[in-house]
């Protein structure tokens, strides 16, 4: 399998997880978009530095893009996005559902529930803007 | 070893120093569960540990020897395996600070 077949498998298996198998239905609430909205504009940057400076290269047989680069990819074509091939994107969504689908799972089953996220009353004032 | 051996395992250091203040400052508090977490990363671990076995076997992938450090378990470099452990935990920490913040029922509460 190419890593693009993997990465849509992965994807695959993240979205039946949470909404067939553990029914925790993380896609439907916004919470998920905003959090993984936050997570994905760090992945570019942290992503973006381990294949920009190619610390992490592909065999381009396996991927969307179909040049090799054993330097610096381009930032966007070939199949990259921010450096990394588009599959790293698969990868990250596969792998951010599939951990809070999992957590959210375990709490409602009774573990480890409490404390519950909460934040200061000076914290949360702080943050009204976002409410 | 020189420093850029380190290259990888910095972006590790980023990653989990933009996250965990998360624990203290807003109250997402995920390391104040630890068995929930533990268990939460178990099955995500062993689902990427296996990906990246068959990848790195594959071809489909390689590091630089220039920027990880050598130190491997098997084929995988040790960054990977920390890779898998910190960035599903980054995730959980924007995912309950979004919940501190917002004051979110999920369906996970008592």
């Amino acid at each position: 399998m190419t890593y693009t077949q993997i990465g849509i498998l992965a994807v695959g298996i993240a979205i039946f997880l949470d909404l067939v198998v553990l029914h925790t239905n993380i896609l439907k609430k916004g919470i998920w978009w905003i959090s993984y909205a936050i997570v994905i504009s760090f992945q570019f940057i942290t992503n973006g530095l381990l294949t920009g400076f190619a610390i992490v290269q592909y065999d381009p047989a396996f991927t969307i893009g179909s040049n090799f680069h054993s330097d610096r990819p381009p930032i966007f074509g070939d199949g990259r996005i921010f450096f990394a091939p588009a599959e790293d994107l698969m990868f990250g969504f596969a792998m951010c559902l599939s951990v809070v689908a999992i957590w959210i799972f375990l709490g409602s089953k009774g573990i480890q529930q409490t404390p519950i996220s909460n934040t200061s009353e000076k914290m949360r004032n702080r943050f009204k803007f976002l409410r | 070893m020189q420093l850029t051996n380190f290259a990888y395992l910095g972006v590790l250091a980023f990653i989990v120093l933009g996250t965990v203040w998360l624990e203290f400052v807003i109250g997402a508090r995920v390391l104040r569960k630890p068995k929930r977490l533990i268990l939460s990363l178990i099955p995500v671990f062993t689902g990427l540990t296996i990906w990246d076995l068959y990848a790195i076997s594959e071809r489909h992938w390689w590091f630089n020897e220039n920027y990880v450090t050598g130190l491997t378990i098997g084929v995988i470099p040790i960054e990977e395996l920390l890779f898998f452990i910190i960035t599903p935990t980054a995730m959980l920490y924007s995912f309950e600070a979004v919940r501190a913040v917002k004051q979110w029922q999920v369906g996970d509460e008592k």
